[in-house]
């Protein structure tokens, strides 16, 4: 079908006797925002690095923007953007220059490098900081100068594992005016996130936990059909119960 | 105290995963008492040379196989082509050319004189300078046997005696600056690096809000790195005696009583260097340049103090490994009793005292301003 | 192509933002230059004696003139016993104990030959063997000088001659032969420490993961790496060259373009050593560390200080694996002898190989996936 743009079947990872991500099937459709949600360690990252080429799944079939995962995993890189968890923006380089530098490994040209540049600055009101290192600007730009980096070279899909993560309410509403205006532009956006408000702005979400999708359909439907009020509620029902032990471990490691 | 004994405990376990430091932490003194005890040595052995021998008569081949028979030098042609001197030197293939005049024997026996002649490769200046006092030495030597027997004449005869390390090995003069070097990299660097990696990577404000002392969190820090260069002293001393068969002459319990001391002092070292730094480069580069270059290049262990430039001279005092190299000559080769070496011991302790200083006021300005 | 003009830019922006590395580059060149030829002398001079004379006769003063007279030695002390000369050696104040028996003169006029005793402190053994062979030389003069004054019948006869030539280096200036030896290793290590930790504090900050999601190249990636420090250690290369003539004084004998071209290739295994490891390591410490191990070894048993010719036979085996030894060996010849290409065809060929095996390891290695 010409309309789904990311499909996974039985797609499983395994690390030794561990299943990272175990039997994963879904599809994703051509502009939508699809929210893919889970406790930490539910398995989310594991399954965005395997679509974006920077880890092999064990067995399984995974095809994005379609290609194949396995085959032709340079073809994919194309089609995509991608922003990870841990900010990995250039912070020795200044926003203008992060965004030559991947703009022009993404084969852009220079011309359109600036003139883009010049644009999206205007737009985001950065005439400031543009000339600034990113070590010296506070998280919430970096994380919106981050994601403009990531759809700078309009892909079909962008990947967004964690956008939000560390940002105060009013920048992360600034962030996903910014995902609903690329969306809007017909790139599709796959996004993973804690906070379970944001899940509400997503066309259809999928809760995961132990390496298994638990829920996949638009937010009002599950609702429904789990017979729960608020997406906290669906979340706590499916997968609240991992949380805990996270946390502590998480302590365990400091002390 | 049960929270100190948990904060080392943690910091062991992360040493003693990461198996690459670790093989490099007890690899590294092997490798450089191996290296610097059996392969480096400041001898000059096995020079190349070729020999142009014009006479080929009973003098000069005596004269050649005296050289040909000695340990410092490998004959690898006999010739009779001048040419090929300029390109062999040209391509590395030999150091010094000796040649024969004709009529050699000739000439000597009837009292006219001879010359031979020693071309050298005086790039590098010791070398050839040696070179040319050697084979000097071996003429004379086949001169004076000739000479000796046919008629009296008034010799004096030297008679060297090689006081403290007969075969002239390298491995005296090494092995206590091993011993320094792999103290500044485990003590100095290693420490220091394992600190600002911390800071970089955000995880030592986590530790510094602990209720956790935050000098207690560096003693814990600090104590697996003392742990290692202990086993690593206790390391070189073994290679040392059963390999390298260099006995310690003096007190056992004094060599490491001093060797404990520099460790703490590079320790605290290693702390303030991280301190006083913000990334795991900057470290690396101090302790590289501050600390290792000068205790290759001015503790004496590779080069003679005594014949650097007076500034070089007074500037190697501030170096502490230059001390402990003394100490542990000291003790090792020579059996010295703290007797001779209490001036040294003190400075090392002072530098220390000085270092901790240093270490404690910035590391309260750092922590309260 | 167009792709790679990026990175290159992205990569100089960084190194020139980065103090350190600044540092690196072109700080301690200079202090290594200025200090180490300094410190480097191995010109043995200022000898200490402990004498003990027991003799106190004109042809033991003569000879002890001779000796202080030659340059190299000097009379720190003056004992009675062999014991307190020896106290002397023990704190360092002297190097050797030169001891002439009771009635050397009487015994040397009645049975024309004699022994004197020199004892060397000989912890040092590069030292105390010269100071042996310049005491044995000296001696060997005195005799001569002797035999000529005191038997008459001897004077016209003409021993041998022995006359040197110093090529290369006719005045004897012993820093020239340092200069190309700290050149070779002032590369390899700008070179290896900077390519090793460069990649791998990419992969500490996760930078790299953005890089890795690109559809760039394998190899557009690895040269994007590999050329910026290429660029800056002939940067290194050059200064080194610059500096060694401002403060040395030292014109390469031979050809530039043959000096470039052997250090560029050679700089391509070193780059690819640095490579190699970045692919092995996860954090900077570690490659930080591999990277020394080796450097340590390579240095070493390089050739730069102790001759590769005295070391026992598996050393000298192994020098033919260690491509510092062929860097340092042919800038050598071609700084100081101005050898041509033919003359360094093996070391040549040997780097090459080097660094093609080296970097084929490195980019096989080299992963984009984990």
């Amino acid at each position: 079908m010409d309309n789904i743009i990311i499909k996974t079947e039985n797609l499983t990872k395994r690390f030794g006797t561990f299943f990272a991500v175990r039997e994963l099937s879904f599809e994703v459709y051509r502009g939508e925002i699809f929210g893919f949600l889970g406790a930490n360690g539910a398995g989310k990252t594991t399954a965005i690095r395997m679509l974006i080429g920077l880890l092999k799944p064990t067995s399984g079939i995974a095809s994005v923007a379609g290609f194949d995962v396995y085959k032709e995993p340079d073809k994919i890189k194309e089609k995509i953007g991608y922003m990870s968890q841990k900010f990995s923006l250039y912070e020795d380089l200044t926003v203008l220059e992060n965004l030559r530098f991947f703009g022009g490994i993404y084969g852009l040209k220079s011309e359109t490098i600036k003139s883009k540049s010049a644009e999206l600055i205007k737009k985001l009101g950065m005439e400031n900081i543009a000339r600034k290192l990113i070590k010296e600007l506070p998280v919430g730009w970096r994380q919106k100068v981050a994601f403009s980096v990531a759809v700078f070279h309009n892909p079909a899909i962008v990947f967004l594992d964690e956008p939000t993560g560390g940002v105060d309410p009013i920048v992360r509403r600034q962030f996903w005016d910014m995902i609903y205006e690329a969306s809007e532009s017909n790139i599709t956006i796959f996004v993973t996130t804690h906070y379970l408000d944001e899940a509400e702005y997503c066309n259809r979400i999928s809760i995961m936990d132990e390496g298994v999708i638990k829920a996949l359909d638009n937010p009002s439907e599950l609702k429904k059909k789990f017979d729960v009020d608020s997406m906290n509620d669906l979340f706590n029902l499916i997968a609240r119960k991992k949380l805990l032990p996270d946390y502590e471990k998480t302590l365990q490691f400091y002390y | 105290m049960k929270r100190l004994f948990s904060f080392i405990i943690k910091e062991f376990k992360h040493i003693l995963r990461d198996s690459r430091v670790l093989l490099i932490l007890f690899g590294m003194p092997v490798v450089q008492v191996l290296i610097f005890g059996f392969a480096l040595t400041n001898e000059i052995k096995n020079s190349k040379v070729i020999v142009i021998d014009y006479s080929k008569d009973e003098i000069s081949k005596k004269m050649v196989n005296k050289i040909e028979a000695n340990k410092y030098f490998e004959i690898i042609e006999h010739t009779d082509n001048k040419n090929i001197i300029l390109d062999y030197f040209r391509q590395g293939k030999i150091k010094a050319a000796i040649i024969f005049p004709q009529h050699f024997s000739y000439d000597i026996s009837n009292s006219r004189g001879s010359q031979i002649q020693i071309i050298t490769d005086a790039t590098d200046v010791n070398f050839a300078n040696s070179i040319k006092n050697y084979i000097s030495a071996i003429i004379n030597e086949c001169l004076t046997e000739l000479v000796l027997g046919k008629d009296k004449r008034l010799t004096i005869l030297p008679q060297i005696k090689m006081l403290y390390n007969p075969q002239l090995k390298g491995a005296p003069n090494f092995v206590p600056g091993v011993m320094s070097m792999v103290m500044l990299l485990v003590c100095v660097m290693m420490t220091a690096i394992a600190i600002v990696r911390e800071k970089e990577m955000g995880s030592m404000e986590v530790l510094l809000t602990s209720p956790v002392s935050p000098v207690l969190m560096i003693i814990s820090k600090v104590v697996p790195y003392f742990v290692i260069s202990t086993i690593d002293l206790c390391l070189i001393l073994l290679l040392s005696v059963y390999i390298l068969d260099l006995p310690v002459q003096g007190s056992l319990f004094l060599l490491v009583a001093e060797s404990l001391l520099f460790i703490i002092t590079c320790l605290i070292i290693g702390i303030l260097i991280s301190i006083r730094t913000s990334s795991q480069q900057i470290a690396m580069l101090i302790s590289l340049v501050g600390m290792m270059m000068p205790a290759v290049f001015l503790s004496g262990f590779m080069f003679p103090i005594e014949n650097m430039p007076y500034v070089l001279q007074l500037f190697s005092n501030l170096v502490p490994s230059k001390w402990f190299y003394i100490i542990v000559k000291d003790i090792m080769l020579k059996g010295a009793g703290f007797e001779i070496i209490w001036k040294e011991t003190l400075i090392i302790a002072f530098m220390m005292f000085l270092f901790l200083l240093v270490s404690f006021k910035t590391f309260k300005v750092r922590l309260y301003q | 192509m167009r792709l790679l003009f990026y990175l290159l830019q992205k990569e100089f922006r960084q190194v020139f933002r980065n103090k350190p590395i600044i540092a690196i580059i072109f700080i301690v060149p200079i202090v290594q230059f200025l200090i180490l030829p300094l410190a480097a002398d191995f010109e043995i001079k200022n000898i200490n004696i402990s004498l003990i004379d027991n003799d106190r006769s004109s042809i033991s003063k003569k000879l002890i003139n001779k000796i202080t007279g030659s340059g190299y030695f000097r009379i720190s002390s003056i004992d009675n016993t062999f014991n307190k000369a020896l106290k002397k050696i023990e704190a360092e104040e002297s190097d050797l104990i030169l001891e002439f028996p009771a009635n050397l003169e009487k015994n040397l006029l009645r049975d024309s030959n004699q022994k004197v005793l020199i004892s060397i402190n000989s912890i040092n053994g590069i030292k105390a063997n010269l100071a042996g062979f310049y005491l044995i030389n000296i001696i060997n003069e005195f005799n001569k000088e002797m035999q000529t004054e005191l038997s008459p019948n001897f004077q016209n006869e003409k021993g041998i001659d022995i006359c040197s030539l110093d090529w290369f280096n006719p005045n004897l200036n012993y820093k020239i032969f340092l200069i190309p030896g700290l050149l070779a290793i002032l590369v390899t290590l700008v070179g290896g420490f900077l390519t090793a930790l460069n990649i791998v504090r990419e992969k500490e900050l996760g930078t790299i993961e953005q890089i890795n999601v690109t559809p760039i190249k394998k190899w557009q990636f690895i040269l994007g790496k590999l050329i910026p420090f290429w660029i800056l250690a002939n940067l290194v290369f050059t200064n080194g060259l610059i500096l060694g003539y401002l403060i040395y004084d030292i014109v390469p004998q031979g050809n530039l373009l043959i000096l470039y071209g052997f250090i560029d290739i050679y700089l391509f295994a070193v780059l690819g050593l640095g490579l190699l490891i970045s692919t092995i390591s996860e954090t900077q410490q570690q490659a930080m560390f591999v990277m020394y191990f080796f450097m340590i070894v390579f240095i070493m048993l390089g050739g730069l200080f102790t001759p590769i010719d005295s070391m026992p036979t598996w050393a000298q085996y192994f020098a033919y694996l260690n491509p510092v030894k062929y860097v340092i060996e042919t800038i050598r010849l071609v700084m100081l002898k101005g050898s041509n290409l033919e003359d360094i065809i093996p070391q040549t060929i040997a780097i090459f190989f080097f660094a093609v095996i080296i970097n084929f390891l490195a980019v096989l290695n080299y992963r984009k996936t984990t």
